[in-house]
């Protein structure tokens, strides 16, 4: 994973630029995402995060002093490989299903003893304030890719989120009746020049899927599901959504069954 | 609802002539459907303007979200179009058409109500993420018809007026289920506001219209 010093100091000055990098307004999301390519070449400052996460994952943190490599992502204790491509999945020791933010919770508050005060302090980086789960997950993420979506829905509470994330999918409600399905249950329509992608079929899931979480170009920082999912309902005009709740997982894991058998690429970049 | 048989359907609603989909099961109360409200509101926290009770839904929201992707039974469509019919209000001084370049400003805005706004400006109508309108500007979206020329091709008879203005009031007085926000019954333009973008797609000076 560690990449040699000289590409990593052509990230950083790659994001830096990134970060000032002028979004054209009048742009479709496709032009926006090939401008970048051009100016940028395929370098992915995404890459920033994955380093930092993976020295995060390794280093002995915490009041017990240890670090998340015993952590369980549902493959067993420290396999990251293909595991984000299982997730959501239900956790025999917490009961729970969860996704890879809220596991990650778990065990940085159960193995490494962090409050979680501490772990929620940052949720979502900006700028200098960065996120120590976003830099987490994209790290956790990156060793999925190739991996296929695998999302058998065994357990019962696997098919109860499930249900519930797709009733929460089709629910319309505040000021502009808007549902996710408003925007994201037919091909080839946009916002206006946003694509909005189809997230009801399978080739449409996994397209979007497969490429979350993403560095995001017009505002300099990694996102994670857990961010998309937040942004999207605040673009509803609905309250805040709670990090790791049952709605964000359900949302998740119905979206991740959708993309089923899709080969895992993000980190990616987006606009 | 977005099908073509379902758009077609509610064209027909005048005449009631759209038959009921055989496919459309009473969704069957689960432990994750029973009560999605307050499975919502447990996973949610109020944030600035945007608090809970934005997730309380009305009649429409309610049989909106159970018919899901499908065609709605006729029998639906039409209570939905009947209890929002009777929510639109013609404007007090019945002048349906304001200001057309306040309401050029009203279709390009897409803020309003939303927890990252701030909500002593505005609300914008957002016509644009949406709806084609004036021919030069292109970075409109495709969840709704063109609106390109709309009054140069319809005039300004009463019954033309009368129904586009209740369409912006509340689409779902016509197209229940639309995509489209119900703009003056859910309070998110005010009155002057609505006539404004109904000059905007009216006026023959409006840009919509050249
Ligand atoms: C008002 C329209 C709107 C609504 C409602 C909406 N979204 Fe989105 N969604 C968008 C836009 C715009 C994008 C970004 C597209 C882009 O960046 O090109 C997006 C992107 C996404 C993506 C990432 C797709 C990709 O390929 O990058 C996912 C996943 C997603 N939305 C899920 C949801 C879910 C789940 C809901 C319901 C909670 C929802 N959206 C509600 C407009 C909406
Ligand atoms: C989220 C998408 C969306 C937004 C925002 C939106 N509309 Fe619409 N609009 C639609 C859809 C979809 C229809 C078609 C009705 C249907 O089948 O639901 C429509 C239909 C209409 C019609 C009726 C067209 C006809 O003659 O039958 C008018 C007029 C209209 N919109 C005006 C507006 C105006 C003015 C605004 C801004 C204040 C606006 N719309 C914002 C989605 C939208």
């Amino acid at each position: 994973m560690a990449l040699p010093a000289r590409s990593t100091s052509s990230l950083i000055a790659s994001l830096l630029l990134a970060l000032s990098l002028p979004l054209a307004a009048e742009q479709t999301s496709e032009e926006a995402i090939a401008e970048y390519h051009a100016m940028f070449g395929d370098e992915n400052p995404a890459e920033l995060w994955q380093l930092r996460g993976e020295e995060l994952w390794k280093t002995p943190r915490g009041p017990r002093e240890v670090s998340l490599e015993a952590c369980d992502l549902g493959k067993g204790p420290g396999v990251i490989t293909g595991a984000y491509a299982e997730l959501p999945r239900w956790f025999e020791d917490t009961g729970k299903v969860q996704d890879l933010e809220s596991r990650l919770v778990t065990c940085m508050t159960t193995l490494q003893g962090l409050p979680e005060s501490e772990v929620f302090a940052i949720k979502f980086g900006d700028g200098e304030r960065k996120s120590d789960l976003e830099a987490l997950t994209a790290y956790v993420v990156a060793a999925s890719r190739g991996s296929r979506i695998s999302i058998p829905l065994d357990h019962p509470a696997e098919k109860a989120a499930y249900a519930l994330g797709e009733s929460v999918f089709f629910y319309r409600a505040g000021p502009h009746d808007f549902a996710c399905a408003t925007c994201h249950s037919e091909s080839g329509k946009r916002i206006r020049l946003q694509t909005l992608p189809q997230l009801t079929t399978k080739e449409g899931a996994q397209a979007a899927y497969t490429r979350w979480p993403a560095y995001r170009v017009s505002q300099g920082e990694l996102r994670t599901m857990e961010w998309r999912l937040q942004d999207c309902f605040r673009q509803q005009r609905l309250p805040q959504l709670k990090y790791g709740s049952d709605v964000a997982i359900g949302l998740t894991l119905y979206l991740a069954r959708k993309a089923e058998g899709g080969e895992m690429v993000a980190p990616s970049i987006k606009r | 609802m977005k099908t073509l048989e379902s758009s077609r359907c509610r064209k027909m609603l005048l005449a009631v002539a759209c038959a009921a989909p055989m496919g459309l099961a009473a969704a069957e109360p689960t432990d994750a459907t029973r009560d999605i409200t307050a499975i919502m509101k447990s996973a949610f926290e109020d944030k600035r303007q945007a608090t809970l009770d934005r997730l309380d839904q009305d009649e429409t929201q309610k049989l909106c979200t159970e018919a899901r992707d499908q065609a709605l039974p006729a029998v639906v469509a039409k209570k939905i179009a009947e209890i929002n019919l009777a929510t639109v209000k013609p404007p007090a001084d019945g002048q349906y058409l304001g200001d057309w370049q306040n309401g050029e400003v009203i279709a390009n805005t897409g803020t309003g109500l939303q927890s990252s706004d701030d909500p002593a400006k505005p609300n914008g109508g957002n016509c644009y993420a949406c709806h084609e309108l004036s021919p030069t500007e292109m970075a409109y979206g495709t969840l709704g018809p063109s609106l390109k020329h709309y009054g140069k091709l319809r005039g300004q008879d009463p019954a033309v007026l009368a129904y586009a203005w209740s369409m912006v009031y509340n689409s779902n007085s016509y197209a229940p289920c639309s995509n489209m926000p119900r703009f003056g019954h859910r309070g998110i333009l005010t009155e002057q506001q609505l006539k404004d973008v109904m000059a905007f797609l009216f006026d023959p000076a409006s840009p919509v219209n050249q």
